[in-house]
């Protein structure tokens, strides 16, 4: 029977945990953990700390906070919806400065990683939230939630202009440390989130968050009116996870370099690692959170688990795989050798030689995103070493690896 | 400190309107008090249903075949809800509890009167139980729109110094609402606590009636949850403090049980103006 290689080992083997080296970075924030908890959906890390061991994340992403203490949107807040949920809390939050002495102290003294992520109503707010956090330590980098309404432009969302959202982003850059990685996080209600990630790249962000929640809503049939008091709100969960990964192969597309998280509907390690493929060096769950406590730490366990199962020795080796995928054979390919025993696999095997093992293998140094991660592929039948065919041309300078026995 | 387990279903009962689930919870029956609640996903791994439910602990048992059990009422309100009264015996549920702050028992043997609307009853037999192995006097006003919608009634009885039914239609004990029996109730037994699990319009006027009648108040409300374990802030109500100040506060980790005399009841579903953190108005 022949059998199918796609990595150092063989497929499917998972009795054991795997090790995949899963360190990864957002910019200047190394991360030995790739998966973050989404901002909102966290609290600030004490809660879940029950559930799992916090330190084991990337970092916390702590919910936004505002420059004074907030009560939120009046309830109902929030209504379930297919494969997710509608939301308008509306930041209630203690305000920075006792967030500052409570849920910062906390995470710090935790040994937890932190992103603090900040929101206000006006640039003005920003500024002065950029210019007390710049005299604070204990945290590793700042997300910038632009999605709220601007008071000084009508409750227009800085996300959803380019200029606006530049401007906060700029503001924030110009008043923290400049060493703390600054991230923007993008909303996708917008014609081409591109041109948002462009602008707020320009103003000095070190990185995106992709994406915030979609905005929806949901009217009550009983009650014939809204469901939510704030009539409005942010959709999230696994029904935006198409929107999600979109608009982080869109950014990744036009901006190779820039450091991405991606978020939006992640519940399992599949659905992370669909993010990483298109392009986020890191993830963060959140609604899933909501579901299952202990998501987060599942999402990162799974993850490594469907690396392995891929053939990835690392995370790195993965992200943005799918856009180098033309390059590289499917591995999927890999499946026609599992009838090959009754005859041609698709009539691609001309010769009739059997085909044995199909090795995809990760080369050991890639970290350059401009390479290809599964460079060598070497097809081996039983009766020769002659590469395949269709696979000639692409694998004529390689030179050709010891196969890995696997058996 | 809450757990997360995958409980096993052991049996499904029907009672009235209402399912009971008896699950496997081995650690939980010992953390349990009367009043903590329990989120239950829905739907399993794949589910469109991405929030959990809460229920209110019924019964827990720490010993036994199973090593600990945990009963947990649910009425059919919805299609999550519809779906957990349709599991059956050998599936299996993912639980987190127990959650929330519990009822506060009284140290002293003073009377207590329990008032249950609808299945609030389910977190109520545990309270009667433990108030009357602390010696204390135990009246309960069980009331429901109708007969089928009482949940408990013959093991409340029993549970109880003495138990008056009430329904909105007639169909069983007096006809009326449980406020309208509550004062006589209070006066009669000189209860000093007042117990409450039901809606939130009933709990509003039993917090009245019990301030009215210098009787200290406990209500376990029921507010839309996403998370249960106080993250997502969606389940928050007005609530005075102690220092006088009206908080926003979450019900899944500061409550579900709250003092009566604290929580703003007229004020629920909106934010009070003088409320912590409150949008400024401006004058114009």
């Amino acid at each position: 029977m022949s059998r199918a290689i796609i990595g150092r080992g063989p497929i499917g083997v998972t009795s054991e945990t795997p090790r995949i080296d899963m360190s990864t970075s957002l910019g200047a924030m190394q991360l030995d953990a790739p998966v973050l908890t989404a901002s909102g959906c966290a609290a600030s890390g004490r809660e879940l700390d029950e559930f799992f061991d916090i330190t084991h994340l990337g970092a916390i992403v702590t919910k936004s906070i505002m420059m004074h203490p907030r009560a939120g949107r009046p309830t109902p807040r929030m209504a379930e919806t297919p494969s997710g949920m509608l939301n308008s809390i509306g930041l209630q939050g203690p305000g920075l400065d006792a967030f500052i002495e409570t849920d910062l102290a906390w995470l710090e003294q935790r040994g937890a990683r932190i992103i603090v992520s900040i929101a206000g109503s006006s640039v003005e707010e920003y500024v002065k939230i950029a210019q007390k956090l710049r005299y604070v330590s204990g945290f590793d980098a700042i997300e910038v939630n632009i999605s709220c309404p601007n008071v000084e432009d009508r409750g227009q969302v800085f996300a959803c202009n380019p200029e606006a959202a530049a401007q906060v982003v700029q503001a924030v850059r110009r008043h923290v440390d400049q060493h703390t990685p600054v991230l923007a996080k993008l909303s996708p209600d917008v014609t081409d989130i591109t041109d948002v990630a462009h602008a707020v790249v320009r103003a000095g962000a070190s990185g995106l968050s992709v994406i915030n929640t979609a905005l929806g809503m949901v009217i009550d049939v009983d009650r014939m009116r809204p469901a939510l008091a704030g009539v409005m709100g942010g959709l999230s969960g696994p029904a935006i996870r198409p929107i999600a990964v979109r608009c982080v192969w869109q950014i990744r597309e036009a901006m190779p370099n820039i450091p991405i998280l991606g978020m939006g509907g992640i519940r399992t390690g599949l659905d992370a690692l669909q993010f990483i493929l298109a392009g986020a060096n890191a993830v963060s769950v959140g609604t899933a959170t909501f579901n299952d406590p202990s998501a987060p730490i599942r999402v990162q366990r799974e993850l490594a688990q469907a690396l392995h199962e891929r053939g990835f020795a690392s995370l790195q080796e993965a992200i943005s795989f799918a856009h180098r995928a033309h390059d590289v054979p499917e591995p999927l390919l890999a499946q026609f050798t599992v009838d090959e025993s009754d005859g041609d696999p698709d009539g691609a095997n001309e010769d009739g030689k059997e085909i044995t093992e199909i090795v995809v293998r990760p080369a050991d140094d890639v970290v350059d995103e401009d390479r290809p991660v599964a460079e060598v592929v070497q097809i081996r039948r039983d009766t020769g070493t002659e590469p395949f065919d269709q696979y000639k041309d692409w694998a004529a300078d390689q030179a050709p690896e010891p196969v890995p026995d696997g058996q | 400190m809450p757990i997360q387990l995958r409980a096993e279903v052991l049996d499904v009962r029907k009672a009235g309107a209402y399912s009971v689930l008896s699950l496997t919870a081995a650690g939980m029956p010992e953390l349990a008090r009367p009043g903590h609640f329990v989120t239950v996903s829905m739907g399993g791994e794949e589910s469109s249903m991405m929030l959990r439910r809460a229920f209110a602990v019924y019964q827990v048992k720490s010993r036994g075949v199973y090593g600990g059990t945990l009963e947990i009422v649910v009425g059919v309100e919805g299609k999550g809800t519809q779906w957990l009264s349709e599991r059956r015996r050998h599936d299996v549920l993912d639980i987190v509890g127990p959650l929330g702050r519990p009822f506060i028992l009284p140290k002293e043997r003073v009377p207590c009167v329990i008032v249950a609307g609808g299945y609030g009853s389910a977190a109520m037999f545990m309270l009667a139980e433990q108030l009357r192995d602390r010696g204390c006097r135990v009246d309960v006003v069980m009331g429901a729109s109708t007969e089928s919608k009482l949940f408990g009634v013959l093991e409340m009885k029993r549970a109880s110094s003495k138990l008056i039914i009430t329904t909105d239609d007639g169909s069983a004990g007096e006809r009326g609402r449980v406020t309208d029996v509550l004062p006589g109730v209070i006066d009669k037994s000189e209860a000093a606590v007042v117990y409450a699990a039901g809606p939130m319009g009933m709990l509003s006027a039993v917090a009245a009636i019990a301030a009215e009648h210098r009787a200290y108040s406990q209500c376990s409300v029921e507010e839309a949850m996403a998370c249960g374990i106080g993250v997502c802030m969606t389940c928050v109500l007005p609530v005075v403090g102690a220092d006088g100040v009206t908080r926003m506060v979450r019900s899944c980790v500061e409550g579900p049980v709250f003092r009566g005399d604290r929580v703003r009841w007229d004020d629920v579903g909106t934010i009070p103006s003088d409320a912590f953190g409150a949008p400024v108005v401006e004058a114009s």
